[in-house]
């Protein structure tokens, strides 16, 4: 047992990168929420980007090292409180000695920071093949809760040594833009809607409102239009996924998303914008930009247009 | 007229006639896989296939499914869409036999989905217990069925207020399908009865015990 959980802060959960291959069973992927972050973080402390960290959410974590550890964090920025000769910094590895407390303080901007333990990441029990905390469906170690014992170190996913950032990684640690702007195609159900809907989405602002969660950003601002009311048999949806309720509210699907659901999906926000998704926090506003239509069909090539 | 609607950029939507279809392809998909397909969602009307575009692109995700489907359901115009002719092709069922659950008939909207459907208690028991269902698709919650009954459908709304509760084991119906609470978790079905049989432990190989394409029977343990 390797370290000892002081604080979990507002909500602190072990990720990783998620369970795949089990749709059918209705276990959905979930692991990390900001994929870039936790990537860093684990690359800074010599892992392999499987192993599993610390996501903390709105900073507050605070855990004892029980024997020495090299740690990274990455992610929001938060103040780092640990002792004087740790050198402890956000964005590079550092070394926890037997004893020794981190802390972390609240992030002015952003809103997940995650924590990688060098040797392989935490070594908690897997479920269905991962370490993830699925807070909707309920799989994976329960939250972190203050006096909890976690085991450090998988061999399997200790390859290298600590490393330094390399010049590209400045991307991943500058703050985020205000509003942030997410790049997304049509989604499937995009012909469900009305062209003022499709303008609406392109054009106007929204609030990320407190019901958000690893699920998804429940957004608050101009209601989306169906030019339908057929309701959607259960589909599969995806992270990333704008799905719209009927009170025309946007929701963009997170982590912890379920596999399936019965609201059309009128855009899907691109792969690694979910990530900065990922970190916006209740307030935060945020904007839409259509990527091409025709872009996406000609990728596609042979698929058949809609009758 | 079947369809493929890309999905964000790591998914394509292959929509599909019906739950026949869906399984066959779903099956197919398994048995032929393709490097690069990350998972394979069936639903009522619907494979969601999720991929890796670094891997492999969309298009040829869209040639694998096609060829997968049979003739007349191929998603390229080429085929000239439903002739008169059309010949159905035999979906092979599944050679596992039903899955038997056995039900307490005494869920508390038990009598309130009897009303509504025009039935008695003693009917409504007797036609749940006496139909064949199949599971149409899993989502919403790990080992949560969906299923349809082949013989009758008990098509009743959701309740207009959800419980904040539902017991693990709690048999409910809504919109059609017939569902089994995997555990104690929210819920707004029409909760008809409970059953013992543990749908999901994640522990358990397999940790679901109903499957999309599985035949289940109700069977009961006791009734009003």
């Amino acid at each position: 047992m390797s370290l000892t959980i002081l604080d979990p802060g507002r909500l602190a959960t072990v990720q990783d990168l998620g369970r795949r291959g089990f749709a059918s069973l209705g276990v959905g992927r979930s692991g990390v929420a900001d994929r870039r972050s936790a990537h860093l973080a684990n690359r800074l402390a010599g892992n392999d980007p499987g192993a599993a960290v610390i996501e903390a959410t709105f900073g507050g974590l605070a855990f004892r090292a029980e024997i020495d550890l090299v740690v990274a964090v990455a992610g929001a920025h938060c103040p780092l409180h640990a002792p004087p000769r740790a050198r402890a910094g956000m964005h590079l590895p550092f070394a926890l000695a037997a004893g020794a407390t981190l802390r972390l303080g609240a992030p002015t901007s952003g809103l997940r920071t995650y924590v990688a333990v060098a040797g392989g990441g935490l070594a908690v029990e897997a479920v269905l093949g991962s370490r993830s905390t699925d807070l909707l469906a309920g799989l994976g170690p329960p939250p972190l809760a203050a006096g909890d014992v976690l085991p450090v170190g998988d061999p399997t996913l200790s390859a290298r040594r600590a490393s330094v950032p390399a010049a590209a990684d400045s991307l991943a640690v500058r703050p985020p833009a205000s509003p942030a702007l997410l790049r997304a195609l049509p989604g499937p159900r995009y012909d469900w809607f009305t062209a003022a809907a499709h303008g609406t989405l392109g054009q106007d602002t929204y609030l990320v409102s407190s019901k958000s969660d690893r699920t998804g950003l429940r957004l608050v601002g101009p209601p989306l239009a169906r030019a339908t009311s057929i309701e959607l048999p259960s589909e599969g949806m995806v992270r990333g996924a704008i799905q719209v309720p009927p009170d025309g509210l946007p929701v963009l699907l997170l982590a912890d998303h379920p596999v399936t659901g019965g609201y059309p999906v009128i855009a899907v926000v691109d792969d690694e914008d979910t990530d900065v998704a990922a970190q916006l926090r209740p307030g935060d506003v945020l904007r839409f930009r259509w990527r091409s239509r025709a872009e996406n069909a000609t990728r596609l090539g042979a698929v058949a247009s809609s009758p | 007229m079947r369809r493929v609607l890309p999905c964000g950029e790591r998914a394509l939507l292959v929509e599909l006639d019906g739950l026949d279809d869906v399984l066959a392809l779903d099956a197919a998909i398994r048995a032929a896989p393709l490097a690069g397909i990350d998972d394979v969602v069936p639903a009522a009307r619907t494979v969601l296939i999720h991929f890796d575009p670094a891997v492999v692109p969309a298009v040829a995700i869209v040639a694998h499914v096609d060829l997968l489907l049979p003739p007349d359901r191929r998603t390229t115009a080429g085929t000239g869409g439903q002739s008169a002719a059309r010949q159905r092709p035999e979906i092979p069922r599944p050679a596992e036999p039903a899955v038997e659950i056995p039900v307490r008939y005494d869920g508390d909207d038990l009598p309130h989905v009897a009303v509504q459907l025009g039935l008695t208690v003693g009917e409504l028991v007797a036609l749940h217990s006496s139909c064949s269902y199949r599971v149409a698709l899993v989502g919403f919650a790990p080992g949560f069925a969906y299923m349809v009954g082949e013989d009758a459908e008990l098509d009743v709304p959701r309740r207009t207020t959800p419980r904040t509760a539902v017991p693990a084991g709690a048999v409910a119906l809504a919109g059609g399908y017939c569902g089994i609470y995997p555990r104690e978790m929210p819920g707004g079905w029409q909760l008809i009865g409970c059953t013992t049989a543990t749908v999901w432990d994640e522990r358990r190989d397999p940790p679901a015990l109903l499957r999309p394409g599985a035949s289940v029977r109700f069977v009961i343990e006791w009734q009003p």
